[in-house]
């Protein structure tokens, strides 16, 4: 999936707090809006946002539809060694997309 | 005639009358008060060290940047568990729930919003020694989302 902007550091000193920025296209469907038919427009939300630091968790997020579509959320880490940063977004109508960005911290 | 006593009663109780409408206006929903209590439960929740970061004035409700700060030294003794943040008049009071700890080394959260009329924005800290901490926003929204689709 391409659909997904990470904005992490390539580099960090051991110890640094970096921040890690991330937005995925998403229409956030609340559930609550009609349609241009007259019904309402089924709930489609990303429900929860992870990031894992080699594969240990790091933050979690649990969205509710008062999440903007295109959800952006921003986070800190301290860097503590090299590898990946991973992030996951599951939701509704089996939504999962998984991303992946390498640190080196040293 | 009147005495001066009950014309000092009737003062006091028209004073009243006009007070409590204006309280019971800025009272929190009980939407939001019930989600409140069922992330904090029965524990005090004091104001400090929690700072809301939101436009005061928006024109768009559909994405409003909203930003989460917490004073904390986030140490594997003393960090922040959570925050969570709640709305009063979107139709579900449930904005996020964020999960810390010590590896985020700073208690800063920030994402976008929706926005569905002019309301209060709260935000709770939860601290790893079972503390919560909260801050609130006032926010006017010209154009508020979710009210019809604009695709």
């Amino acid at each position: 999936m391409t659909n997904v902007l990470i904005n992490a550091p390539k580099t960090a000193k051991p110890g640094e707090i970096v921040e890690i920025k991330a937005l995925i296209l998403h229409p956030m469907e609340t559930g609550f809006r009609p349609g241009t038919n007259g019904s309402i427009i089924p709930r489609n939300i990303i429900e929860r946002f992870t990031a894992s630091w080699n594969g240990a968790e790091i933050f979690r997020m649990e969205m509710s539809p008062a999440i903007a579509a295109n959800p952006f959320v921003s986070f800190f880490a301290v860097a503590m060694e090299s590898g990946t940063i991973g992030l996951r977004w599951t939701g509704d109508e089996g939504f999962l997309v998984e991303e992946q960005v390498a640190i080196a911290v040293g | 005639m009147r005495s001066p006593l009950d014309r000092r009663s009737f003062l006091a109780g028209a004073a009243l009358v006009t007070v409590l409408p204006l309280a019971s206006a800025r009272a929190t929903p009980e939407a939001m008060a019930a989600a409140i209590k069922e992330v904090v439960g029965g524990a005090t929740i004091r104001a400090g060290r929690v700072k809301l970061d939101l436009p005061p004035l928006v024109e768009n409700g559909n994405a409003v940047p909203l930003t989460v700060s917490v004073e904390s030294p986030m140490t594997p003794a003393d960090y922040i568990k959570a925050i969570h943040v709640f709305n009063e008049k979107n139709p579900q009071p449930h904005v996020f729930d964020a999960r810390l700890g010590p590896r985020n080394g700073r208690a800063v959260v920030a994402t976008r919003i929706k926005l569905g009329d002019s309301q209060k924005i709260v935000a709770i800290a939860e601290t790893s020694a079972g503390e919560f901490w909260s801050a609130s926003a006032d926010v006017i929204v010209t154009l508020a989302a979710c009210i019809e689709d604009i695709t």
